[in-house]
Order: structure tokens, then sequence, then C-alpha cells
């Protein structure tokens, strides 16, 4: 009895065995298949950007000549690509550095007015009483689907001609020359973010507690008070969502600057340079390669550190609705 | 050889007028809020004074000036949004019945133009070929990576390398792949990864990007390449979304990998994914940037967004670019329907 007994689990625990290994083999064989297929992708993706990112350290008889593949044979590193299109003179050799400033210039004011604008207009559809809100909210939440392209035209037009109504003139024209065409950039930028940043940060807004606004306005707060003291830091990471968005959206952006900023180095941000250079330049491949590196590397590193939000906007903007 | 930093000091100039406009504006209309409502209620303090000082009835409590903080909260952005995009859209709308340098009405001659001169006619089947395309190609990579990287040792780095192309700005992306499509005549080294893997096959170097239509196809890969990061992303968060009971009922049940996805996850992120089709179909009807820099629109493979800013500011044909840019808007209204329906279902379910 004593002997028998065991037999029966013993059976049972060897034949539950048998049937986890073979799971165990067909699941690591799935698995493998799977790592491996997740691989290939994976290299797909990343290989174009990585040649790109070793030709251009490579000397320019070397890129022109051979492919990037051949430089772990025989390794030759310089920066002068680099050193030239950021810095050289010559009008052929891209001063990207010129570029990479006026990028700046147009893009932290392209931030910073939608940001401020949108989170006010939020606030106002998510949390003050008013006639009329709902219509409100659902305009502004239309106007997403204007594509941007509908408003080119006119607003070249506003910029250079100004507003008259039936010949009596209500608005001088801009008039702005050289680097003051950068508000130009600003205006269409902002403008064009307003839709989309005042329904994301609504969605964030309008998702607050109510029991701590109700307090807030008992307590006697008004709406700017509560909006600068409890609104602003409990959305944080909305506007860093957003931020990164706008960041990268106008860093990144070819056709509003290239109507609205003009081509020169005066204003013209990288990648409108970069745009001129793959159309006339297009086998200066040392500059190309590292050109294009200078105009991704902001980007990229805002991106990398900032992820975490970027991606929680992502899908609070295109899932949650 | 010198780069001239004295040169740059303007545009710092400017930017900082642009930050100081911004403390100025914002900053001035919270003071701004800030000051009335102290005004109004001093103001109702001292009736109140005068009234029990007369004996005269209180006045009545009236809500606090809920309207005016809505009109200062809102006036930037609306004023804003009128002046830039519903203003100009509506003119854009009126421009395009009317001819080159917008003086004369020219009725519907601008949109039957569009329909039947060969080479628009072009550009609007090349633009189907890229909204049919790019959504899918691009939805089912990202479907198939998140699936196969989900709970992997590596996943948030596997998923970073995916996802970068999505920092990168599409000039950028577009200069990336023509490297990949570079070409070397025949009997030199091939410097682009493309040619080269085609010669050591045993194939001819081509010119990728001047056959029509392959050239197309070549650029929709550079979109693809861009948005699939998106739709991992999304759909990532889908599937991480599906109740861990239902996955692991269907597990006990010795459901095999492959019922498991057809049955339990696609149904299960099917919202999703109709989100990120559709928002890939509208990001497509509207790509510029790839086409401008990858071929400046030539060889057959221009689309509307690129033939629209031809029309418009280069040939000086203010009315048929603007019958382009209407059309593209009308493209995508049902498109953004269909979202909107979605997601109401969506919260409702």
């Amino acid at each position: 009895m004593t002997t028998t007994t065991p037999t029966l689990p013993a059976g049972a625990q060897a034949t539950g065995k048998t049937s986890t290994a073979a799971g165990r083999v067909r699941k690591r064989l799935n698995s493998r298949t799977a790592t491996l297929a997740s691989i290939v992708i994976a290299v797909l993706w990343t290989i174009p950007t990585f040649g790109l990112l070793v030709s251009s350290f490579r000397p320019e008889n070397q890129i022109k000549t051979t492919g990037w593949w051949t430089f772990f044979g025989d390794p030759q590193f310089t920066l002068e690509n680099y050193q030239e299109v950021l810095f050289g003179r010559s009008s052929s050799s891209g001063q990207l550095a010129s570029y990479f400033i006026n990028s700046l210039a147009i893009t932290i004011p392209s931030v910073l007015f939608p940001l401020a604008f949108a989170s006010l207009a939020a606030y106002a559809l998510a949390w003050i009483n008013f006639r009329g809100r709902d219509w409100v909210y659902i305009a502004i939440f239309a106007l997403q689907i204007v594509p941007l392209q509908m408003a080119l035209v006119p607003l070249l037009k506003f910029f250079s001609t100004g507003v008259s109504l039936g010949g009596v003139p209500l608005m001088p024209a801009w008039d702005l020359v050289d680097e003051q065409k950068f508000a130009q950039v600003w205006f269409a930028h902002t403008c064009f973010a307003l839709p989309f940043a005042v329904f994301l940060l609504h969605n964030f807004i309008s998702q607050l507690p109510k029991d701590l606004m109700e307090a807030a306005r008992v307590d006697g707060a008004t709406h700017p008070k509560i909006f600068r003291t409890i609104v602003l830091p409990l959305i944080t990471p909305a506007i860093a969502a957003f931020g990164i968005f706008q960041f990268l959206w106008v860093w990144n952006d070819l056709l509003v600057a290239l109507i609205f900023a003009g081509g020169g180095n005066e204003t013209a941000p990288l990648t409108v340079r970069l745009a001129e250079m793959a159309g006339s330049r297009g086998n200066e491949w040392q500059r190309l390669t590292a050109g294009a590196f200078v105009s991704i590397v902001v980007p990229l590193v805002v991106f990398l550190s900032l992820q975490r939000y970027f991606v929680r906007g992502l899908l609070a903007g295109s899932v949650k609705g | 050889m010198e780069f001239d930093f004295a040169a740059e000091q303007p545009k710092l100039l400017m930017l900082m007028y642009g930050l100081i406009a911004f403390v100025v504006v914002v900053g001035g209309l919270l003071l701004l809020l800030d000051a009335v409502p102290s005004w109004f209620a001093r103001r109702r303090e001292a009736q109140l004074v005068a009234a029990s000082a007369s004996g005269a009835p209180l006045p009545r409590h009236r809500k606090p000036q809920e309207g005016m903080f809505a009109f200062f909260f809102l006036l930037p952005a609306v004023l804003l949004l009128l002046v830039g995009l519903v203003v100009p859209a509506i003119r854009t709308t009126l421009l395009s019945f009317m001819d080159g340098g917008s003086r004369n009405w020219v009725g519907l001659r601008n949109y039957t133009w569009m329909f039947s001169d060969d080479s628009i006619v072009r550009v609007l089947i090349n633009t189907l070929i890229w909204v049919l395309l790019v959504p899918l190609v691009a939805t089912a990579f990202g479907l198939i990576y998140s699936v196969l990287v989900d709970k992997a040792r590596f996943e948030s780095v596997a998923k970073s390398l995916i996802f970068m192309p999505m920092a990168i700005s599409f000039v950028g992306a577009a200069i990336i792949w023509k490297f990949v499509y570079a070409y070397r005549g025949d009997g030199q080294e091939q410097i682009g990864l493309l040619n080269q893997i085609v010669v050591s096959l045993g194939g001819e170097p081509r010119q990728w990007l001047l056959d029509s239509p392959l050239n197309t196809l070549l650029l929709i890969v550079i979109m693809v390449w861009i948005q699939a990061g998106f739709a991992m992303v999304v759909l990532s968060a889908a599937i991480k979304a599906i109740p861990a009971d239902i996955v692991e009922a269907a597990r006990l049940d010795g459901v095999s990998p492959w019922q498991m996805f057809w049955q339990i996850t696609m149904p299960s992120i099917r919202p999703a994914l109709v989100v990120v089709v559709v928002t890939l179909s509208i990001a497509t009807l509207k790509v510029f940037d790839i086409v401008r820099t990858g071929t400046n629109g030539n060889y057959d493979t221009s689309v509307i967004a690129n033939e629209m800013y031809n029309q418009a500011f280069r040939y000086g044909e203010n009315g048929q670019g603007s019958a382009l840019a209407v059309f593209l808007f009308v493209l995508v209204i049902p498109l953004v329907i269909y979202q909107i329906r979605n997601l109401r279902q969506q919260r409702e379910g």
C-alpha cells in the first residue's frame, strides 16, 4: 500500500512534467522565433540611421567612394564634416550653426505661447460656468480638422498686406524684415497649435477633482488664483506632454517655416536649409550626413530624456480622446 | 573659415523680445484678472456700506463675474484662432473659386482643372496610394512588433529603437533614406545600402528615386518607418490593458498563441487599431516634407500637399492651390467624423 500510493501522484507528476516540458520547448521555440523576428525588425529600423551616423564621421573621399559598412574594416575617423557644415563660411558649406540658432529662436516662443494661451482657455472651458461654454469647446475641438494648408495663403497675405475691409484699412501690413520675420512664424505656429493644445489640456484639467475646485471657491479664491496656485502645478505632466509635442513639431516643421520664415540664413530653420541642400547638393554626402545629425540631435535628446511624458500625452490625445 | 557670432546677435535679441512679449502678455493678463475682481469687491463693499448707512434695502447679491473671467481667459486663444485659422480657412474657400491672381470669379474651373489635368490626376492617384498603404503597413508593423516584444526582457529598449524615428524630422528621415537609396554608376563601388544589396545578389544598381511608380513606394517606406513607432506605442498600451484574467483563462483552456492573438488580442484592441489607422490616414493625407525633400515632387511622385505648395507659392496660382487645399480638407472630414463617433462609442461602451 505504502509503495503503490505514491505511484499515482508520481505518474501524474511525470505526465504533468512531460507536458510542461513539451510546452516549454514549444514555448521556447516560439519565443525564439519571436525574438528573432523582433531583432530583424529592430535592425531594419535602426540601420539607416546608424549608416548615416557612421558616414558623418568619415572623410569626404571615403564617403563618396566606398560604402559606410567598409568603415569597420578600415576605420578612419574625422570631425571635419561637422566643422565644415556648422562653421564653414563658403555659401555651399551649409553654415548650419547660423540655422541652428534660427531653429532655436523659432521654436522656444512657438512652444511657450500656445502653451500659455491654451491652458488659460482650457481652464475656462472646464471650470468657469458661462453661457455657450459647450459651443465654444466644440468649435475649438472641431478646428482640429482644418488642415493648416487651408490657412497658408490668406495668412501670408495678412502679414504682407494687412487687413482692409472695403478699402478701409483696419490693420497695417507687418512689413517685417530679416530676423523680425521670426514673429510671423511664432504667430503661425501658435495659431495652428491651439486647437490640439486646448483639447489635450482640457482633457487633463477637466479631470481634476471637483471637490478641490469647489473648496477653493468656497475659500474665496478667484479663478486666476485657482489657475495659478492649484491647476498649473497639478497639470505639469500635461504641460510637459504638450510641450514636447509642440517642440518636436516646430523644430521638425518644414512647411510653415518655408512659407513664413523665408529661405535666408537670417530666419530659416535647419529643416529648410537641409531640404534645400538635399535638393541642390544631393551628392555632397559629407555635408548632408553631418547636417542631418546636427538637426536630429536636439529633438533626440529632448525625446529620449522626456519619453515618459511624450508617450503619456500621445495616449491621452489619441486613445482616451 | 571662422564663424561670425556677432552676426547672430540680432536673432538672439529678437528671441529675447519674443520672450519679453510672452511675459508681458501672459503676466499682464493674469495681473489684470487679479486686479479687476478686487476692484469689484471693493466697489460692492462700498455699496453695502452706503446702503446700510442710508437704511436703503441692500443691493441684491450678484453672482461673481464668471462671464468676465471666461471672456479674458478665452480671449487670446479665440482671437488667434479667428485671425489665424477660421478667417483664413473661409478666405481660402472663397479663393478656390477665383483665378490665380484672386481677381475674378471663375466658378468651378479650378476644380474641373484638378480632375482633368493629367499631372494633377497623377497627384491624386499618388495621394490615394499613400493613404491606402501607409496606415495599413505602419499599423501592421507596429502591431506585430508590440506583440513580439510584449513582456520580453529588453522591452523598453526594443521599443525605443522603433520609436526613435518619431523624434527625427521628416526632412532628416528623407535624407537618411536617400542615403540608403544612393546610386553610383555601374562598375563603381556602391555607397547606398540598397544598391549594395542588389549588386551583391548579382543585380544591376538602379537610380531608385527616378522610376515611377517604384519611387512613390520607396518614399512611402520612409513614412512607414517614421509612423510605425506611433502605432506600436498606442497598440502596445492597448495590449497591456487587456484584463489579465481573460488571458489567463484562455491560457488554461489550452489556447494556442495564434488563437490567442486572433480571438483575444485582436478583438480587445480593435478600438485602438481604428484610432491608429485613422490618425495615420489623416497624417498621410497631409504629407509634404518627405516628398519635397526626397524628389521635390518630380518623376511622378507629387502628392496633394506638395502640389498645393507649388501652385500657391511657386507658380502664384492661388486659385488652383486653394482648390487643392479645400479638396484636402474635404478628404479629411469623413475620417475625423468617423474618429469622433468611434471615440464616443468607446466611452459609452
